[in-house]
C-alpha cells in the first residue's frame, strides 16, 4: 500500500466513522420516542383526561388533576416571566450598555446554568418557609426563575437581528424612542418573539425537579394557590418510582402526553418562524 | 453610529417639546423616553438582584450546616440523617465520576457529529439532522429518567454488564453485579442529554473557521480528513473544549433523569455497576421529607457547593467560547 492509498483509506475510515456517530446520537432519540409512544399509546384512554386517581389498588383513574395543575403551574410561571423576561431582552438588545446592562447579562447567564433542583431549593426558602407550606405559589415562581433566562436571551437575539436603519426610519419620524420599540421593533418581529416564549412554556412544561418541593403533589384537583398542586411531571415520577402496575401503566400515559406536549409546542414554534404567511396572519390577527 | 441615532433622537425629542407634544400629552417624548429607560432598567435590576438574593438565601441556609461541620463537610463521606451526621464526599463523587463519564461518552461523539453536520452534510439534510439532534434537548428529564428505569437499565444489566464483563472483567470498574441501576446507566443517560448542548456550541465555534482557511488545505492537496483535522479542530480546539465543559455544567447539575436510575446509596466503589448517588439526586429525594433543621441545612450546604462548581465551570467555559467568538469577529 502506497502512502496515498494509507491517506485515501484514513479519509475513508473517518467518514464511516462521522456516519457512525450520527447514528449513535440519533439512535436514542428514536428509541425513546418509539418506547415512549409504545408503552404511552397502549396505556391512554379517555379516563386519563377525564377521570381522576382512584385509590391504591383500584385499577383506573386518571390525571386530570395533573394535566389541570401543569396548566395552572405554567400559566402562573408564564405571568411572572413573560413580561419581565421581554423588558429584559429588550433592555438588553436596545440599551445593552452601561453597568446594569453588563450586570444584567452577566446574571442571565448565570441563572441559565443553575441546576433547577438548586432554583427548587430557592423558591422553597423564599415561599414556603415563610407560608409554612408546600403550594403553587412556590411551583409556579421556580418554573418563573426557569424560563427567565430564556425568554431574555431569545428576545434579545431576535431583537439584535434588526437592522439599525429601521430604527432610525422611525425615529426619523418622529417617533419617540419607546414607540419605535414597541411598534416598530417588537411589533415587526413578534412571530419571532412568540417562538422563544413558546419554547420556554414548553421547557417549563417539562420541569420536574424545582416542582418536587415547592408545588409538591396532590392527588385531588386544586385551584388553590396556597395549597399544594399536582403536575404532570411530578405525577409521572411518583408514579413510576411506584410498585403498582396501573400507576406505571398511567406513568407511561403521562410520559406519552407530556413528550407530545412538549415536542408539539417546540416544533410548532420552530415551524412559526419558517412559515412567512403564518407571521403575516398573527401579525394580521393581532392588530 | 449608535451615538448618532441617540443625537438625532435627543435634537427630535428636545425640538418636540416646544410645539406638538405639548398638546397632546402630559410628557414630552424626552420624558416618556426617560421614564420608559428607567422602567426597564429597574425590571432588569430586579433580575439582578434576584440572583444575588438567590445566592445569599442558599449561604443562609446552609450556615447552621457550615457553623457544624466546616470544610469537612465536602470530605466526610458519612451521610446519615438518623444520627444528624453530615458528610458530601460519596455524592460529591458520584456527581464527579457520573458526570466525567458522560463527558468521555458524549465529547468525541459531539464534535464528530457537529463536523459532520457542517462540512460533510447538504445544507438541507444537515438542519434535519440538527433538528433531530436539538429534539433530544427537547425531551424533558423525567421522560429520559422513566425510560432508564424501563429500557436502558434492563438493557445494562442483560446485555451492556455481560459484554463489558467477559472483555474488560480485569479492570476493578467492571466488577461486582449488576442490577441495571447505577453509575453506568446513570452516565449514559446524562451523555444522551448533554449531546445537543455540546454539538450546536461546537457547530457555533466551528462556523466561525474562515472559508479561506479549509479551501487553502484542500489546495495543498490534503484529503477532507486531513483538512478537518489541521484546518478546522486544530485552530478552534479550545472553542469545542468550551463547548464541553458547558455540556459538563449541564451533566453536574441534572437532577431528575439521574435520580431515576442511578440507584440513590451513598457508598463509594470502584464499580461502576454499582449504585451511588448525586449531590442533585439527594436533594431531589430527600428534600421534600427532611424533619430535622441539620438534615435541610445540610441539603443546602451541598446545593451551594454544586451551584458553586457550576458557577466555576460555566464561568470557564464561557469565557473560553466567547475569547473565541470576539477573535472570530476581529
Amino acid at each position: 500500500m502506497t502512502y496515498l492509498h494509507w491517506r485515501k483509506f484514513k479519509n475513508i475510515a473517518f467518514h464511516a466513522s462521522l456516519y457512525l456517530a450520527a447514528i449513535i446520537v440519533l439512535l436514542p432519540l428514536f428509541l425513546i420516542v418509539s418506547y415512549v409512544f409504545k408503552m404511552g399509546a397502549s396505556s391512554l384512554n379517555l379516563d386519563f383526561f377525564l377521570a381522576f386517581p382512584k385509590p391504591v389498588g383500584e385499577v383506573g383513574g386518571g390525571m386530570r388533576h395533573a394535566i389541570t395543575g401543569t396548566l395552572y403551574l405554567v400559566a402562573i410561571a408564564s405571568i411572572i416571566s413573560i413580561p419581565t423576561g421581554l423588558l429584559c431582552g429588550i433592555y438588553l438588545s436596545e440599551f445593552g450598555k452601561g453597568k446594569v446592562a453588563n450586570l444584567l447579562k452577566f446574571s442571565i447567564d448565570m441563572l441559565t446554568g443553575v441546576p433547577s433542583i438548586i432554583i427548587g431549593i430557592f423558591a422553597y426558602i423564599l415561599i414556603v418557609v415563610p407560608l409554612k407550606g408546600f403550594s403553587a405559589m412556590a411551583g409556579g415562581v421556580a418554573l418563573s426563575i426557569i424560563i427567565l433566562p430564556i425568554v431574555c436571551r431569545s428576545t434579545e437575539e431576535i431583537l439584535k437581528l434588526i437592522p439599525q436603519h429601521i430604527r432610525e426610519a422611525g425615529l426619523a419620524l418622529g417617533l419617540p424612542r419607546w414607540r419605535v420599540i414597541l411598534n416598530i421593533v417588537v411589533k415587526g418581529n413578534l412571530s419571532s418573539l412568540i417562538t422563544g416564549v413558546m419554547l420556554a412554556i414548553s421547557r417549563a412544561a417539562g420541569e420536574t425537579a424545582p416542582l418536587l418541593f415547592t408545588s409538591f403533589g396532590n392527588m385531588y384537583l386544586s385551584y388553590r394557590i396556597d395549597e399544594p398542586m399536582a403536575s404532570l411531571p411530578v405525577q409521572i415520577y411518583n408514579y413510576a418510582i411506584s410498585p403498582f402496575d396501573d400507576w406505571r401503566r398511567q406513568a407511561w400515559a403521562g410520559a406519552f402526553v407530556l413528550i407530545t406536549i412538549v415536542l408539539g409546542i417546540n416544533l410548532l414554534s420552530r415551524l412559526l418562524v419558517k412559515i412567512g404567511g403564518l407571521r403575516h396572519l398573527i401579525r394580521r390577527g393581532i392588530k | 453610529m449608535v451615538r448618532d441615532i441617540e443625537n438625532i433622537q435627543h435634537s427630535f425629542s428636545t425640538e418636540n417639546d416646544g410645539n406638538i407634544s405639548k398638546k397632546q400629552t402630559f410628557l414630552t417624548y424626552g420624558e416618556q423616553d426617560k421614564f420608559a429607560y428607567y422602567l426597564l432598567k429597574l425590571v432588569a435590576s430586579l433580575v439582578i438582584i434576584l440572583l444575588l438574593g438567590m445566592i445569599a438565601m442558599l449561604l443562609n441556609s446552609s450556615l447552621s450546616a457550615i457553623e457544624e461541620f466546616g470544610i469537612g463537610f465536602a470530605l466526610n463521606d458519612n451521610w446519615n440523617p438518623v444520627e444528624d451526621e453530615f458528610g458530601a464526599l460519596a455524592f460529591l463523587f458520584g456527581t464527579l465520576v457520573t458526570s466525567a463519564l458522560a463527558i468521555l461518552i458524549a465529547a468525541p461523539l459531539s464534535i464528530s457529529v457537529a463536523v459532520f453536520i457542517n462540512e460533510i452534510l447538504p445544507t438541507k439534510l444537515g438542519k434535519l439532522i440538527s433538528l433531530f439532534v436539538e429534539m433530544i434537548a427537547a425531551i424533558p428529564s423525567i421522560v429520559f429518567g422513566l425510560w432508564g428505569i424501563f429500557f436502558l437499565g434492563p438493557f445494562v444489566k442483560d446485555v451492556l454488564t455481560p459484554f463489558l464483563k467477559s472483555n474488560f472483567g480485569f479492570l476493578p470498574l467492571f466488577q461486582g453485579a449488576s442490577f441495571g441501576i447505577g453509575i453506568l446507566t446513570a452516565s449514559i443517560i446524562l451523555a444522551i442529554m448533554i449531546t445537543p448542548t455540546i454539538t450546536s456550541i461546537c457547530r457555533e465555534v466551528l462556523k466561525t473557521v474562515p472559508k479561506i482557511q479549509k479551501e487553502a488545505a484542500l489546495a495543498l492537496g490534503a484529503t477532507r480528513f486531513e483538512m478537518i483535522k489541521i484546518a478546522l479542530i486544530k485552530p478552534s480546539f479550545s472553542g469545542l473544549t468550551g463547548g464541553v465543559v458547558l455540556g459538563l455544567g449541564r451533566a453536574l447539575g441534572e437532577t431528575m433523569a439521574v435520580a431515576m436510575v442511578i440507584g440513590n446509596s451513598p457508598t463509594i466503589t470502584a464499580s461502576l455497576f454499582s449504585p451511588a448517588a448525586t449531590m442533585a439526586s439527594v436533594i431531589a429525594n430527600e428534600y421534600a421529607e427532611a424533619d430535622s433543621d441539620l438534615h435541610l441545612s445540610a441539603m443546602c450546604y451541598i446545593g451551594l457547593l454544586l451551584f458553586l462548581v457550576t458557577f466555576i465551570v460555566n464561568s470557564f467555559a464561557r469565557a473560553i467560547v466567547w475569547k473565541k467568538q470576539r477573535k472570530a469577529r476581529g
